[in-house]
C-alpha cells in the first residue's frame, strides 16, 4: 500500500509529485483511525495553500479532523466523486481517494515531507 | 419491539377515530378569520386514547436513564439527580410566576437566585456569577466575550490569541471562535499535561485568553496549573476554565486560587440538574471581583430588605430572554443547600474514588494513556483489543447487552481507541464490581468469541446501527 515514490507528511497526508504537479491525498493509516468518513470539505480550484496550514476539513463518524497542506501551491483540481462518495478515501486512500491536484511553486518544500522509512516509524 | 411498536404514531391513524368526544358547543359559532391565515389541513393522527397510552408507554420503556441502569458515560457526569430537588422546584411559588411579574411579588425566586450566586462563587472562589447562561457552552461564549471586553476596556485590542490545550471540549475552541479570538493549539505531554515547552514557544503578548478544563479531560490533575497561569497572567492574559469536571473538585479545591479569572459551571452535570430531554441545561458564568462588571445580565442583588435584579454598568449585555433557565437553578440550589459543605466535599471524594477504583481493576486488561492517579473519570484505551481486531466502538455496544450505558468513545481524541469512564459519586461499590466484571468479561470474549462482540448489541430493540450510512444518506423526512 505505501510506495516508496509518494512523501508522507506527520499529519498523515502522501503526495506523489509529477513534475511540478502534486497530488494530496490521506494515508491509509489516517483514513483507518478515522474510521468511516461521512463528509469531506476541499478548497476551490484556484485557492492557494501553504505548506503545513489547513487546507480542508474531514468528517467521520468518530470526529471532524483538520487537513493540513503538505506542501504549498495553487490548486488546480480536486475529486468531485470522493466529495459525493466519502467512502471512496475508506476503500482506496492511496488511489481513487485522492484529494487535491496543486501547481507547486516551490518543489525544495518537498525535502521537508518524510520518505515510506521515515513514516513507517512514526505509525 | 415487535413490528406493531415500529410503526409511527401518524402512521396509525383511522378516520373518525377519536381519543374525546367534546360536548356540543354552548358558544354561539363566530365567523372564521380570512382563509388566507388559517392552514388548509392540519395532519392530526385520529387514535384512540388507549392507543394513545400504548403508543407513549412502550416508547417510554425503551427509554435509557440513570434511574434505571448504569450509565458512566465520560465527562458528562450522569449522576442521580435527587428527588427532592424535582419536589422543591414543582412548589407554586417557583412553578406558577412570570419572569415579568412584578420583582415584589417574586422575592423568594430572585431571593434564590442571590443565594445560588453565592454558593457558585465560594465554590470556585469566584465571587462576580451570573446564571443566565443557558448551556455549558453558552457560558463559556459568555466568559470569552468577557475576556474581550476587558481587554478591549484596556485598550489592548490587539489581544486576540486564545490558546487552548489539544485535549479541549470541541466547544472550547468554538466558542473562543465566535468571540471572535484566534484560536492556537497546545499540545499535551506524554503524561497527559499541557505541555510547558510548546506553550513558551506559542505564547506572546497577543494572548487574550488560555482555556483549560480543570481536571483534564483525560481526568488528570494539571500538575502544572500554577506554572501555567502566572505565565498567562505574565503575558496579560486572562485564565478561563472550563468547569466541565468540577464534579472533582467541590470542597477540594476553589479554581481562583489556581489563578483563574473566569470559569462556567454545568449545573446538570456537576449539581445534579436533569440531562440532555430531561434538560434544560444551564451554565452560569463565574469571575473574579474585578471582572464582574461585565456579567451578563440580569443579577440578582438586595438592596436594604429587598431583593432585585440589575445589570452590570459594562455588561456584555443580555445572552437570552429573562433569568437563565430558572427552574434547574432550583434544583441545583436544592442540591447544594440539602448537601452542605461536608456533603459536597464528599461528592468529589466519592467520585474520585471511584473512578480510582475502576481504573485500578481494569488497568491490566485494558491500556491507560498515563499511568497516574485519576480524578473523577478514567480514560482506557483499547489499543491492545485493537490488535484483535475489536474496536472501542465494539466494546461500547456489547456493554449495552449487558444494561450498562455506553462510555464516552473516542474522545479526548489524543487517546486511541479511547473509553472515557466516569462512574460519578452515585454508585455502590456493587454496581461498579458489577461493571468491572462486566468489561472483563468482554475481554474474554475478545479472546474467546469475538464474533459476539463485533456483531453486538444483540438484546436490544434495535440491532447495530450503521452510522456511516446514517451521516451520509440521513432521510429526514418521510
Amino acid at each position: 500500500m505505501y510506495s516508496s515514490e509518494m512523501k508522507y507528511s506527520k499529519e498523515h497526508e502522501w503526495i506523489s509529485v509529477n513534475k511540478n504537479i502534486i497530488t494530496i491525498g490521506i494515508t491509509d493509516f489516517a483514513q483507518e483511525s478515522l474510521g468511516d468518513v461521512v463528509f469531506i470539505d476541499l478548497p476551490k480550484i484556484g485557492t492557494s495553500i501553504s505548506q503545513f496550514k489547513k487546507f480542508g476539513e474531514i468528517e467521520s463518524v468518530k470526529a471532524v479532523s483538520e487537513l493540513f497542506a503538505p506542501i504549498s501551491g495553487k490548486v488546480i483540481e480536486i475529486n468531485s466523486e470522493i466529495e459525493n462518495s466519502p467512502e471512496i478515501i475508506n476503500q482506496s486512500p492511496h488511489e481513487k481517494g485522492w484529494m487535491i491536484k496543486v501547481e507547486s511553486s516551490n518543489l525544495d518544500e518537498v525535502n521537508k515531507l518524510l520518505t515510506k522509512e521515515e513514516y513507517m516509524k512514526i505509525i | 419491539m415487535n413490528n406493531r411498536d415500529r410503526i409511527l404514531l401518524m402512521d396509525r391513524s383511522i378516520p373518525t377515530r377519536k381519543a374525546f368526544n367534546f360536548p356540543s358547543s354552548d358558544v354561539p359559532k363566530q365567523k372564521l378569520p380570512n382563509k388566507n391565515i388559517l392552514r388548509k389541513k392540519i395532519s392530526l393522527p385520529e387514535i384512540s386514547q388507549l392507543e394513545i397510552i400504548r403508543y407513549f408507554t412502550n416508547l417510554s420503556r425503551l427509554n435509557f436513564s440513570i434511574d434505571s441502569n448504569f450509565y458512566p458515560l465520560g465527562s458528562c457526569t450522569m449522576k442521580y439527580n435527587p428527588k427532592i430537588n424535582e419536589e422543591i422546584a414543582s412548589f407554586s411559588g417557583f412553578q406558577n410566576i412570570h419572569p415579568l411579574q412584578d420583582s415584589k411579588s417574586t422575592q423568594g425566586a430572585i431571593k434564590l437566585i442571590k443565594l445560588l450566586q453565592e454558593f457558585l462563587g465560594e465554590i470556585t472562589g469566584l465571587k462576580g456569577v451570573s446564571l443566565a447562561p443557558l448551556a455549558g457552552a453558552q457560558g463559556e461564549y459568555s466568559g470569552l466575550l468577557i475576556a474581550r471586553k476587558f481587554h478591549s476596556s484596556n485598550n489592548n485590542n490587539k489581544k486576540n490569541i486564545a490558546i487552548i490545550p489539544d485535549s479541549a471540549h470541541g466547544t472550547n475552541p468554538a466558542s473562543a471562535a465566535m468571540a471572535g479570538f484566534d484560536v492556537m493549539t497546545v499540545k499535551s505531554d506524554n503524561s497527559g499535561n499541557v505541555d510547558i515547552e510548546d506553550l513558551k514557544k506559542i505564547i506572546n503578548e497577543k494572548i487574550a485568553v488560555f482555556m483549560i478544563t480543570i481536571p483534564s479531560t483525560l481526568g488528570l490533575f494539571e500538575p502544572n496549573i500554577l506554572k501555567i497561569t502566572s505565565m498567562v497572567h505574565k503575558y496579560g492574559g486572562l485564565v478561563y476554565a472550563d468547569g466541565a469536571n468540577l464534579n472533582a473538585l467541590l470542597g477540594l479545591i476553589k479554581l481562583n486560587d489556581l489563578g483563574v479569572d473566569i470559569c462556567h459551571s454545568n449545573l446538570h452535570k456537576t449539581f445534579s440538574t436533569p440531562h440532555g430531554g430531561g434538560g434544560p441545561g444551564s451554565g452560569p458564568v463565574m469571575v473574579t471581583e474585578d471582572l464582574s462588571d461585565f456579567l451578563p445580565s440580569p443579577i440578582a442583588k438586595v438592596n436594604k430588605a429587598s431583593y432585585e435584579l440589575f445589570t452590570p454598568n459594562n455588561s456584555i449585555g443580555k445572552i437570552n430572554g429573562f433569568h437563565g433557565s430558572f427552574g434547574i437553578l432550583v434544583r441545583a440550589y436544592s442540591y447544594i443547600k440539602s448537601l452542605g459543605s461536608e456533603g459536597l466535599k464528599q461528592v468529589s471524594k466519592n467520585a474520585i474514588i471511584n473512578a480510582n477504583y475502576i481504573q485500578s481493576q481494569l488497568k491490566n486488561e485494558y491500556s491507560l494513556y498515563s499511568d497516574r492517579y485519576c480524578m473523577h473519570e478514567t480514560v482506557l484505551s483499547a489499543s491492545k483489543q485493537k490488535n484483535k481486531a475489536i474496536k472501542g466502538l465494539d466494546i461500547a455496544k456489547r456493554l449495552l447487552d449487558y444494561g450498562i450505558h455506553a462510555p464516552t468513545m473516542y474522545f479526548p481524541q489524543i487517546v486511541d481507541e479511547a473509553l472515557m469512564i466516569e462512574p460519578t459519586e452515585s454508585e455502590s461499590k456493587e454496581t461498579i464490581d458489577n461493571f468491572i466484571e462486566t468489561m472483563k468479561n468482554i475481554n474474554d470474549e475478545i479472546s474467546n468469541s469475538p464474533e459476539i462482540v463485533k456483531s453486538s448489541p444483540h438484546n436490544l430493540p434495535v440491532k447495530r446501527l450503521d452510522e456511516a450510512k446514517a451521516a451520509r444518506n440521513p432521510i429526514l423526512k418521510r
